[in-house]
């Protein structure tokens, strides 16, 4: 069976859920090698990649990697298609997972897809655009296919494996490190999962008054283990940290949940959560299009309804 | 201070987006064409960047002979050139193709600078900016919220899923901008009219020493197999408050299975 290369998503030694996803995705096309860059990877680490279906790890430690952004990752992602000739190369939807497969492509002469929700086993990928209301199918027609697949659409499965990790040590050339990392600012996001891989996702927006009013919308979301979400006018305004903006500009979710609370769903708003499952509005205005979207919508004051939501939950439990 | 700003002409965000059954690519005769928004903080910020240090901002697109009208609106935000290449051989063009043609077109002119917006509206690749710097072998600062250049060292804040890193590099590079950079300005009357006069240079294809072969849909390295509009989601329930909305709310997710 080919190798199928995946660029694995981490924090240091925190795995992205989206690197599940992509190890599963990669089954159906080979057998998974997971790229992992940087630190972070020990015992346990190694263990949950392999529980998933990872094959081999291949581990470039290099400081390289840490201190510069993106193109010592492109350099080794292009060797390693060249060395692995994988069926396919997989990689996250997140800003530095696009990059690393742009310039990848660009090094290696290979296609690229991006935003895929689902693979087939022909690498025939689907795409969700203009904000879902098309569903397109493309498949890569030169070199080895590279394909970032947007968190949070494909369901990660375990399928247990045995791992071995490689470690490759390759010299990073010095024009991957024009640019350095001189600090890194890590905005704290609390107990809540993270925003892009959550199930269940509970936005504010300028109908939340300020930034007290975010307390009702983070009260709701705990009481289901959601992650927080904001508009544009919300983070615009100082109410809510700007990585909480979900949108075009900020964040893409698809959660199994999205409940919009105060949004009138401005079609920069819908671009990032168009593709959510399941969507419940709270908004006052009968008319706002958010409502468009809703499965089920209350038209009615956020404050009074929200808190009766979660204190429903929260009895429900 | 030189600094290139590329930019690209796509349907008006609030436009009804289609592919086109003939060809699977965007229908883009069917919407007006606009300034894609997000290029506009990157005209913004070469203004600024000009207007603080001196120097030149060319804004560069390619798009059919339309896009010259995106041209002209952002030369209007205060620009001082355009360049436009313009091909119908370019039609269909991939990412990969369109970054060829831009790193083409940008050599050899001696920018310190060449800036993009994060993304397109119509397209959402967020990957021409880092497909140009490999081609162009320049420094890659990308998604910056925030930038300052003093003397040719170049200091940006890139957006990260957990914040922001703040980079350093020296110039020349190629930078791509967040919308939360600055405000744009709205063109002024007498900018609107001055952009009639800037100087435009118009490119084909071949004028640029590119092969025609290698661009277009047919040199394209992926392609559209098929698409379909998505079926349309049936129309949800929508009720009043009767004081009774949040449990009216828990009764849906439960028997959804949420609770
Ligand atoms: C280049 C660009 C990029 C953008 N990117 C994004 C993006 O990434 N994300 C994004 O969200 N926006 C984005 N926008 C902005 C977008 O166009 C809208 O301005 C924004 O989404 C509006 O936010 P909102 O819905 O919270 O506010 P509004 O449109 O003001 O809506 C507030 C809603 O709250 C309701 N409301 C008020 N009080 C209450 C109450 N007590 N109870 C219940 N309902 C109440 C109102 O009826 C109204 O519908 C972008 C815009 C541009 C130009």
């Amino acid at each position: 069976m080919a190798d199928v290369l995946v660029l694995a998503e981490h924090h240091e030694s925190e795995i992205r859920k989206v690197t599940f996803e992509l190890i599963t995705a990669a089954r159906g096309l080979g057998s998974p090698v997971v790229l992992w860059l940087g630190p972070g990877l020990g015992d346990t680490e190694s263990a949950a990649l392999a529980s998933f279906g990872a094959t081999k790890i291949l581990l470039a430690e290099s400081a390289d990697v840490v201190d510069h952004p993106v193109a010592p990752g492109a350099e080794i992602v292009a060797s390693l298609i060249a060395s692995v000739q994988p069926a396919a190369v997989l990689v996250a939807s997140s800003a530095d997972g696009k990059e690393i497969a742009a310039r990848a492509a660009i090094k290696s002469g290979c296609g690229i897809i991006t935003d895929a929700v689902e693979i087939a086993t022909d690498a025939t990928a689907t795409q969700s655009v203009f904000g879902g209301s098309t569903i397109v199918h493309s498949k890569v027609t030169h070199g080895t296919p590279i394909i970032t697949i947007r968190p949070n659409s494909i369901a990660a499965s375990e399928s247990a494996a045995t791992a071995v990790t490689e470690k490759i040590s390759m010299v990073i050339s010095d024009s991957a490190k024009r640019v350095s990392v001189t600090t890194r600012s890590v905005v704290e996001k609390g107990a809540r999962p993270e925003l892009a891989e959550a199930d269940v996702v509970v936005s504010g927006g300028r109908g939340v008054g300020g930034a007290e009013g975010f307390e009702v919308i983070e009260a709701l979301a705990d009481s289901m283990s959601a992650a927080v979400g904001a508009s544009r006018a919300a983070t615009d305004a100082g109410w809510y940290p700007h990585q909480f903006q979900v949108g075009q500009t900020g964040k893409t979710v698809s959660p199994a949940l999205y409940i919009a609370n105060g949004i009138s769903g401005a079609i920069q708003h819908r671009a990032g959560m168009q593709t959510s499952k399941v969507v419940i509005v709270v908004n006052k205005d009968p008319e706002a299009p958010i409502f468009e979207l809703a499965d089920y919508g209350v038209v009615g004051d956020l404050f009074t309804v929200v808190p009766q939501l979660t204190e429903e939950i929260t009895k429900r439990k | 201070m030189k600094i290139a700003v590329c930019v690209k002409q796509v349907p008006d965000t609030w436009a009804e987006k289609k592919l086109r059954v003939d060809t699977s690519t965007l229908d883009r005769e069917s919407a007006d064409g606009v300034l894609n928004e997000l290029d506009e903080y990157a005209v913004e910020q070469a203004l600024q960047l000009v207007e603080a240090q001196g120097g030149e901002v060319v804004i560069v697109t390619m798009g059919p002979e339309r896009a010259s009208e995106t041209l002209r609106k952002a030369i209007s935000m205060g620009a001082d050139a355009g360049i436009h290449i313009v091909d119908e051989n370019l039609a269909g063009s991939d990412a990969v193709a369109t970054s060829a043609v831009l790193a083409k077109v940008l050599t050899g002119r001696d920018f310190d600078l060449i800036l993009f917006g994060s993304e397109s509206t119509d397209a959402r690749m967020s990957v021409i900016p880092a497909m140009v710097a490999e081609r162009l072998d320049l420094a890659q600062v990308t998604f910056a919220q925030k930038m300052e250049v003093a003397g040719t060292t170049l200091t940006a804040e890139r957006v990260t899923d957990y914040g922001f890193d703040t980079l350093t590099a020296s110039l020349p590079a190629v930078v791509s901008v967040v919308e939360k950079i600055n405000e744009p300005r709205y063109p002024s009357f007498k900018g609107i009219m001055a952009a009639k006069k800037k100087p435009v240079e118009i490119f084909s294809v071949t004028d640029l020493g590119l092969e025609n072969a290698l661009v277009g849909a047919g040199a394209a390295w992926s392609v559209v197999a098929d698409f379909a509009d998505r079926p349309p989601k049936a129309a949800g329930v929508v009720v009043t408050d009767d004081g009774a909305g949040g449990t009216a709310i828990a009764d849906y997710l439960t028997t959804a299975k949420f609770i």
